[in-house]
């Protein structure tokens, strides 16, 4: 039983890519009768920012909670910077910073009071200073917590989970409530720590969010991993069929167009016509030589790929 | 083997400086915070100050014969001030700390479980001290009630028991109560209903004998009988009251099971 143990452990270790920071296998959660998640396997490599995504009730919490060393799981193999979370022993928590998806802010203290607090916490821990500017906090130092901004006080979730300067920072949906120039803020913010070599497990809602940080992303829904890969690759996005948009001047209907052409269309409502193609290169180029030919201009052409929402939209709906 | 010592002793040093971080913190949040101390600092003040001047010389029968009322109401409001700067701090603050998330994200860092504990009842220990110092002063500036000399080694037996008691009791119903709307509601209603039948704002001798035998069991009568016995001329010997050490003891030992076996860190009412 203990020799089998130990080729599993093994096999976790020297999953597909060796230099992981999050390696999960066959990760199964149940509560009571229900399975929340339903043997997961997830490879996080060092230094990436994984964006892991999925609906609410996809079994996504349960899974960070069991990676961030909260909540024990019922089947599986999981190791988080080599150790199993699990145990979560104190100079793990040393190498781990979460930011968790509601915490309000220690009651009473100001924003430095709050740093040097956690500062304690660990043996040895970045400057209060540093920290600050790191997620731009230096104006509120002295500044009581609770009168911080939603924006500020997620920046100072941030700075506490920085202040220990871990190698792996999980954040739980960072930028929920932000208003847009906010979200670029924090998205700066998050980018600069990968600039670091932080390595970064995020949950979003937002898909603009994951497609602009994230190096890989994973979707999760109804407890299983339905789709993973870059925010270009997931789900076959690139091949999947183009959107070709355009509007006929008036009194021109599709059945004008070529015949090849005229088979793609999908909507049409007066004049302006929707077509899906895997080519649409080759589409174009004949749209364009039949419009030449009637020396017609199509000035609102516009060739658009599936959406990261799209496709999660696509992955999440079918598994449910 | 003195290797293994060593490294011991450094860690044991290093606990003790994390859980005087931990306090100081937790001391700051809870002196800034006007609701605690208007709950657990000015509310016995204010109560010691009323029942003292509505009811001086007036006097109510107690074990061994008659002392003044506002004497009576000393050990009593002290016992009160007590019980709220343990039992209702330790209930408001974990549940808030818990709920709020803000004790998850404490378990996030590489601190222990003992050590934010610990930080979490030295407060309420050092407000009980504080508490139990001043309403002694005003006890004896206003109303001339004084501890003898002999019963003054059970008086402060009985406040660091009493404190010890109710602040486990506190961490124990904190762990039952599911939300932050609930906890001072529940706190408040279990110390003021507790404290109406156990002679705190009533004189023992002026309740129904139904009453008296109900509050026997309670920890706050214990509470309250045994401070009143350290205050009261008519103690005979030491003033130590065994039985009550003994109910308050129970109570302590029964609030350590429950909390060891349902404390949770992480928000449960959401």
């Amino acid at each position: 039983m203990a020799a089998y143990v130990e080729l599993e452990d093994r096999a976790v270790e020297d999953g597909p890519f060796p230099d992981c920071v999050i390696s999960v296998r066959g990760l199964r959660m149940a509560y009571g009768a229900f399975e929340a998640v339903r043997g997961i396997d997830l490879d996080v490599r060092r230094g990436e920012v994984f964006a892991f995504l999925g609906p609410n009730g996809a079994g996504k919490t349960t899974t960070v909670e069991i990676l961030e060393g909260f909540r024990h799981r019922t089947g599986g193999q999981v190791r988080v910077l080599g150790v199993d979370p699990g145990c979560a022993p104190s100079d793990w928590r040393r190498r781990v910073g979460v930011v968790l998806q509601e915490c309000e802010p220690e009651p009473e203290l100001t924003v430095e009071e709050c740093l040097s607090l956690y500062a304690g916490y660990y043996p040895s821990a970045r400057s209060n200073a540093e920290t600050l500017e790191l997620v731009g906090l230096e104006a509120a130092r002295s500044v009581r917590c609770k009168q911080l901004s939603g924006g500020q006080r997620r920046r100072l979730d941030v700075a506490l989970a920085l202040i220990g300067d871990p190698e792996l920072l999980f954040l739980d949906e960072p930028t929920t409530g932000f208003d847009p120039s906010a979200r670029r803020a924090a998205w700066d913010l998050i980018a600069g720590l990968r600039d670091l070599g932080k390595t970064i497990f995020l949950t979003t809602h937002y898909m603009d969010e994951a497609e602009r940080l994230a190096d890989r992303i994973a979707v999760i829904a109804g407890g299983h991993i339905v789709a993973e890969g870059s925010a270009a690759s997931i789900g076959e996005r690139m091949h999947k069929e183009a959107t070709v948009r355009f509007t006929l001047p008036i009194g021109m209907a599709a059945t004008e167009l070529p015949a090849s052409l005229a088979a793609a269309v999908t909507v049409e409502t007066e004049g302006s016509i929707q077509a899906m193609t895997k080519g649409p290169l080759e589409f174009v180029r004949i749209l364009a030589a039949w419009a030449s030919e009637r020396q017609l201009d199509l000035p609102d052409l516009e060739i658009t790929r599936p959406t990261l929402e799209d496709i999660y939209l696509e992955l999440t709906e079918t598994s449910q | 083997m003195t290797i293994v010592t060593q490294v011991v002793d450094r860690s044991r040093a290093s606990a003790g400086r994390l859980v005087a971080h931990e306090f100081r913190a937790d001391l700051r949040s809870y002196v800034r915070n006007r609701e605690t101390v208007f709950w657990t600092v000015a509310m016995p003040i204010l109560f010691i100050l009323i029942f003292g001047s509505v009811f001086q010389h007036q006097s109510v029968i107690v074990s061994g014969g008659q002392i003044d009322e506002a004497i009576y109401y000393v050990p009593e409001i002290i016992a009160f001030g007590l019980i709220a700067s343990t039992f209702s701090n330790v209930v408001v603050s974990v549940v808030r700390y818990r709920e709020g998330g803000i004790y998850k994200r404490r378990r996030a860092t590489p601190v222990s479980a003992q050590v934010i504990i610990a930080g979490r009842a030295l407060v309420a220990a050092l407000s009980a001290l504080a508490i139990t110092g001043v309403l002694l002063a005003i006890g004896w500036l206003a109303f001339g009630a004084q501890v003898p000399a002999r019963t003054g080694a059970a008086f402060l037996v009985d406040v660091v028991v009493g404190a010890i008691v109710f602040c486990c009791l506190g961490f124990a119903v904190a762990s039952l109560v599911r939300n932050v709307e609930s906890a001072q509601p529940i706190a408040l209603a279990t110390i003021l209903s507790l404290a109406m039948i156990s002679g705190i704002f009533i004189p023992i001798g002026e309740l129904p004998t139904w009453i008296v035998n109900v509050s026997r069991v309670f920890p706050v009568r214990a509470l309250s009988d045994a401070l009143l016995s350290a205050f009261n001329p008519h103690t005979a010997g030491g003033g130590f009251n065994l039985v009550d050490l003994a109910i308050l003891g129970a109570w302590g030992a029964a609030a350590v099971l429950v909390a060891v076996r349902r404390f949770h860190w992480m928000p449960r009412g959401r």
